[in-house]
Parts: C-alpha cells; sequence; structure tokens
C-alpha cells in the first residue's frame, strides 16, 4: 500500500445490556449516554474465509429474535456479488417468511416488552394476571408469525431452509393452506391489537425538530427485501451507496458504533421509519386501522411506535395471506449460483429497522471481508438525543419513576430484548 | 400433538453446542431410550413461547436444564415450580429470548401452569463454545437420568 493507516477495527456491533447515565445540571440535561457493553462477538472476523453459502446460517445466530433478517439480507447481499435476481414465487416466499419474522418479534415487543410500560406494570407476568386475555393473544400472534417461519424456513429459531438463490425445500401447498386458516385469524386478532394499542395512555412527546427518517422505499410495495434506500429529507440511493453516506464511529462508552448520515447527522430507522415514508403501500386495511387508530400518515411521536408496530403485524398478516393466495409452486427451490469475486451489497427491513451487510468475495467464493450494520446501532445516537429532549420534563418525578419513564423511552426503540428489559442500570447525578 | 394428559412430559432444554448446555438435551435423549413410548420427551432450545405451548394442557412437567448458580459442577438441584418461582438468574440461557423461568411465571400468571412442574438443574461448568460436556456434568447427566426416570416412573404407577 502506497501510505495510510492501518486500522483494526475489532469492535463489534451488537445491541444487549444496557446502561443509561445522564448528567443534569440546574435543572438542565446536560449529558446522556446510552451504554452498549455486551463483548464484541467478531461475527465481522470469522466470517472471513468462510464460503459465501455459509453467510446465511452464520450470520442468523447474530439475533435469536430476527435470525430471517440477517439472513436476507446476507442472500440479498451475495446475489447481488453474483449478478443473481430471485424472482417470482421464491421471491414472494421470501417476503412470507419475513411477513412471519415482523409478526413474532413485533408481537413479542408490543404484549410482553413495551405494553406493561403504558399499562403501569413491573413486567408481563405482573400485567398477565389482570390483563390475561391481552397477553394471551400477544401469545397467540406470536405464534402465528413462529409458524410462518418454522413452515418456510424450516425451524423457528435459525432458521436452516435459507439459502443463497432461495430455499432448500418448497413448502407444500397443503401446508400453506393451513397456515392461511391459523393467519386469517392472526390477522383478525392484529386488527384488535390496533385498536387497544390506540386506548393506551401516551406522553405528548413531539420534538421540535424533525426525524430523519431512513428506510427502504419501493416503488409497488411496502419494503421488505427490495427497494431503493431513502429519507424524507432527501436521501435516496442504492445500497451499494450506504458506505459512502453512512458514517460510523466509536464512542468511548459504547460497543455499539453510532451512525450517522455524512453531512447530516444522527437518522432513525424501523418500524416509523417505515410507516413515514411508505405509507401509501399499506394495504387498505392496515391503513384504515392506522386512521381509526387515530394516526394519520405521518406519526412523530415515538411512544406511538407501538401502534405503528401494530399497525406493521396488520399488514404482515394481511401480506401473508395475498402471498399464500396468490402461490403457485415453482419449478425448483432455488435459482442456480455460479460465485465470482466481487463486492456485493444488501440492505433489507429488519422488525427494527434497515439492516445492511457487504460482503468481498474472492476468486474460491470465499469471503474476504464482511461488514454488518444492524438498526439498533444506527438508532443509539437518536435514542440518546430523544431522551436529551424527553428528560427535561419528567425531571421533578422520583428517581424510580423518572428511570421507568426512561426505559419505556428506551423501548419504544425495541433495542432487543437484552436491553429493552431490566437490563438498564439508570445513573442520574446531579448537581 | 396433545398427549394424554395423566403421563409425564419431559422436556430436555439446552445447546448441543455449548459444552455443559447440552445436558438437558442429554438427559432427555437417554430417557426417551428407557421410558416406555408413551411418554413423552421433548428436547427444546429453551425459548420461553416454546415451552409454553408444549406444557399446555399437561398434568405432569419434568423440565431438565443446565445452570449456572454457582455451587459445583454436577450438583443437581431440583425445583418444585408449583411452590414457588425457579430462581431466574440460575437459569438464564440468554438475552435474546424470554426463558425457562420466565415461561414459568407466565403461565402461573395465565393459569394454564401445569398441576405439577418440576425443574432438574445441573450445575454446569464449561459453557463455552463446543460439544462435550465436562466430567463432573457427564456424572450428573447419568445421576439425573437415574432421577428423573424414577420420578416419571412413580408418576406412572401412581395413575
Amino acid at each position: 500500500m502506497k501510505s495510510g493507516t492501518i486500522k483494526v477495527d475489532y469492535l463489534a456491533r451488537v445491541e444487549g445490556e444496557g446502561a443509561l447515565y445522564i448528567k443534569i445540571k440546574g435543572g438542565a440535561v446536560e449529558e446522556v449516554r446510552l451504554k452498549i457493553f455486551e463483548p464484541p462477538r467478531f461475527f465481522e472476523a470469522f466470517l472471513r474465509g468462510r464460503h459465501y453459502s455459509e453467510a446465511p446460517d452464520i450470520t442468523s445466530r447474530i439475533c435469536g429474535i430476527c435470525p430471517i433478517a440477517y439472513q436476507m439480507s446476507a442472500v440479498h447481499a451475495m446475489e447481488d456479488a453474483f449478478g443473481v435476481k430471485v424472482d417470482g414465487q421464491l421471491r414472494a416466499l421470501r417476503r412470507l417468511i419475513y411477513c412471519g419474522e415482523w409478526i413474532e418479534s413485533h408481537s413479542l415487543h408490543i404484549f410482553l416488552l413495551h405494553a406493561p410500560d403504558f399499562l403501569g406494570y413491573e413486567d408481563a407476568f405482573a400485567m398477565a394476571k389482570d390483563h390475561r386475555a391481552v397477553v394471551e393473544r400477544g401469545l397467540r400472534l406470536k405464534k402465528a408469525g413462529n409458524e410462518i417461519v418454522a413452515l418456510l424456513g424450516g425451524r423457528e429459531i435459525h432458521p436452516i431452509n435459507i439459502r443463497v438463490g432461495g430455499f432448500y425445500k418448497l413448502p407444500a401447498p397443503r401446508e400453506l393452506l393451513q397456515l392461511a386458516e391459523a393467519l386469517k385469524r392472526a390477522r383478525d386478532e392484529a386488527e384488535e391489537t390496533v385498536r387497544w394499542t390506540a386506548t393506551l395512555d401516551f406522553p405528548d412527546f413531539e420534538l421540535e425538530q424533525d426525524y430523519e427518517f431512513v428506510a427502504l422505499r419501493h416503488e409497488d410495495e411496502y419494503p421488505f427485501n427490495e427497494g431503493r434506500i431513502v429519507s424524507n429529507r432527501g436521501l435516496d440511493i442504492s445500497a451499494s451507496e450506504f458506505d459512502e453516506h453512512v458514517i460510523e464511529e466509536q464512542v468511548s462508552y459504547s460497543n455499539a458504533l453510532h451512525s450517522t448520515l455524512k453531512g447530516r447527522g444522527e437518522y432513525l430507522a424501523g418500524p416509523l421509519a417505515r410507516y413515514n415514508l411508505n405509507f401509501d403501500k399499506l394495504s387498505p386495511l392496515a391503513r384504515e386501522a392506522a386512521r381509526e387508530a387515530g394516526l394519520s400518515s405521518e406519526c412523530r411521536n415515538p411512544f406511538r411506535s407501538i401502534i405503528v408496530r401494530s399497525v406493521e403485524v396488520l399488514y404482515a398478516c394481511d401480506e401473508a395471506l395475498r402471498i399464500i393466495d396468490e402461490y403457485e409452486a415453482p419449478d425448483r427451490a432455488a435459482v442456480e449460483i455460479v460465485p465470482r469475486p466481487g463486492v456485493g451489497y444488501g440492505a433489507t427491513e429488519a422488525p427494527r429497522g434497515l439492516l445492511y451487510h457487504r460482503y468481498k468475495i474472492d476468486e474460491q467464493g470465499l469471503i474476504a471481508d464482511a461488514k454488518i450494520v444492524p438498526p439498533t446501532s444506527q438508532n443509539q445516537k437518536r435514542i440518546e438525543t430523544d431522551l436529551h429532549q424527553f428528560v427535561p420534563h419528567y425531571l421533578d418525578l422520583p428517581k424510580e419513576q423518572l428511570t421507568w419513564r426512561c426505559e419505556q423511552a428506551v423501548r419504544n426503540y425495541d433495542p432487543c430484548i437484552s436491553c429493552a428489559t431490566h437490563f438498564l442500570r439508570l445513573e442520574i447525578e446531579r448537581e | 400433538m396433545s398427549q394424554p394428559h395423566s403421563l409425564p412430559l419431559i422436556i430436555g432444554i439446552g445447546n448441543e453446542y455449548r459444552g455443559d448446555d447440552a445436558v438437558g438435551l442429554i438427559v432427555a435423549r437417554r430417557l426417551k431410550g428407557r421410558l416406555a413410548d408413551s411418554v413423552k420427551v421433548l428436547e427444546q432450545t429453551g425459548d420461553g413461547a416454546a415451552l409454553m405451548e408444549a406444557w399446555l394442557g399437561a398434568e405432569t412437567v419434568i423440565v431438565i436444564d443446565a445452570v449456572a448458580s454457582g455451587a459445583a459442577p454436577g450438583a443437581i438441584h431440583r425445583f418444585d415450580a408449583i411452590t414457588r418461582p425457579i430462581p431466574k438468574n440460575a437459569f438464564r440461557c440468554s438475552t435474546h429470548a424470554f426463558g425457562v423461568a420466565e415461561a414459568i411465571e407466565l403461565s402461573r400468571a395465565l393459569g394454564e401452569i401445569p398441576r405439577s412442574l418440576v425443574v432438574y438443574g445441573i450445575e454446569g461448568k464449561n459453557f463455552a463454545a463446543g460439544v462435550g460436556l465436562s466430567p463432573e456434568v457427564e456424572k450428573a447427566a447419568c445421576e439425573a437420568v437415574r432421577q428423573v426416570f424414577a420420578e416419571a416412573q412413580a408418576g406412572l404407577t401412581n395413575l
């Protein structure tokens, strides 16, 4: 190399155990730090030297609640590198399995992780005693999502049926019909859930400044696997341009890197971003439910993300049923892959937001290097800013209640169970 | 999928590829060979929702899992989950899913907990990536098979 710096980037990108530090001085919030201290997991490092076909199975281990997202971003990135397009029914089946993951992940969050905050309970168990029907509904919805993933993925957690080019085995039409029956019931329950989330109490929290929302946008559909990466402030790029526009930086107190848009600053990925950028692409049923729940086509209150998530669950049930209804078995389970050296980019919409993968493949089809940017690390800065703006309104509360409000605010982002449960330790330093 | 309510349901929980965390699965496998075919033996990863689903409607359930509670490796703990909650921290399998302890409490809160639910926790020593039990845990696995077998048999003869 001619000149420059060799950097060993050994920080892994994870969500996980979190701590929150807030410094208050003279009644004003001086500093907010969301500390992610789960140890680095080195996925990007140990992907090197592995065969391209292993990427979906290895990266799915990054997360137990959204393995499909990792598998989808991985296979799309590889297919991008090899100039392969997976279309037709295989493409539809990929959307279907993603529907399953959104349903189960969102349902777990809505009912077991976030709802207790709104109803004033310590946790879901305390809530379940008084709101049994609600919790049971949530578990049924989660199960419906898991069933989609189990059928198409071969297994609920870390599915084994996904590969570059498609699947190893196609579902039997009979099994899809059975699934459809369960999904019809799930769709009704999802509708009920939207109505129910609308009855919750929401802090009136709208920022003075707009969020920059970042999500995929597709001309024909609410986005899962394909589309351009856009924002409400004029960003419009392909996945291959992600690295040029998103800067990752290390902060001393977090093991997950912070992302900002070059020249602009922090941004928000996830259901709120998708909703605001793609409202017109929701199914009529989902749009109507959103309106009845008091949402317009735009939502800038992060506490209402719980309603938006429930709208996405409803959409996913609707979309899943549409795909099953229109399904005709393709003649093969996967498109043929001929690997070639190059770089491939994939960006798909995980339940929590945009998930970016980039791989460099060598002449033997092995991974020379990998980059993975999960939605939670992209949102970190945004979470801190939200808290900066939010906390001043609640400073008079006793510490315990203030802590709870802050946790609730962090949970708006559904930053993965390990962070969203009571791993959060709040330190308030008052001067 | 639902079995006659009176026969015990045995669920071994674990992760095949994390050393001693496989012990629950291994105990379940060995039990499967010894108990009558009519006794259902399941192997699971420990996902709370899947557990709740598995024991829904069952009257007598025995769960086996590895624990990390600070006791000597190979120690076998037996918890009666009906009389009191099992210690959460010992059973923490992963920060990414709700696990055994949570599943029990949620079942209890929803009024779905089996009439009898016993949890055997086998103290693990090594939870690093890899296949194979530590010697103390292998020994404990044999002992746990005996204990669970005896308990299951006692349940059967009481029918």
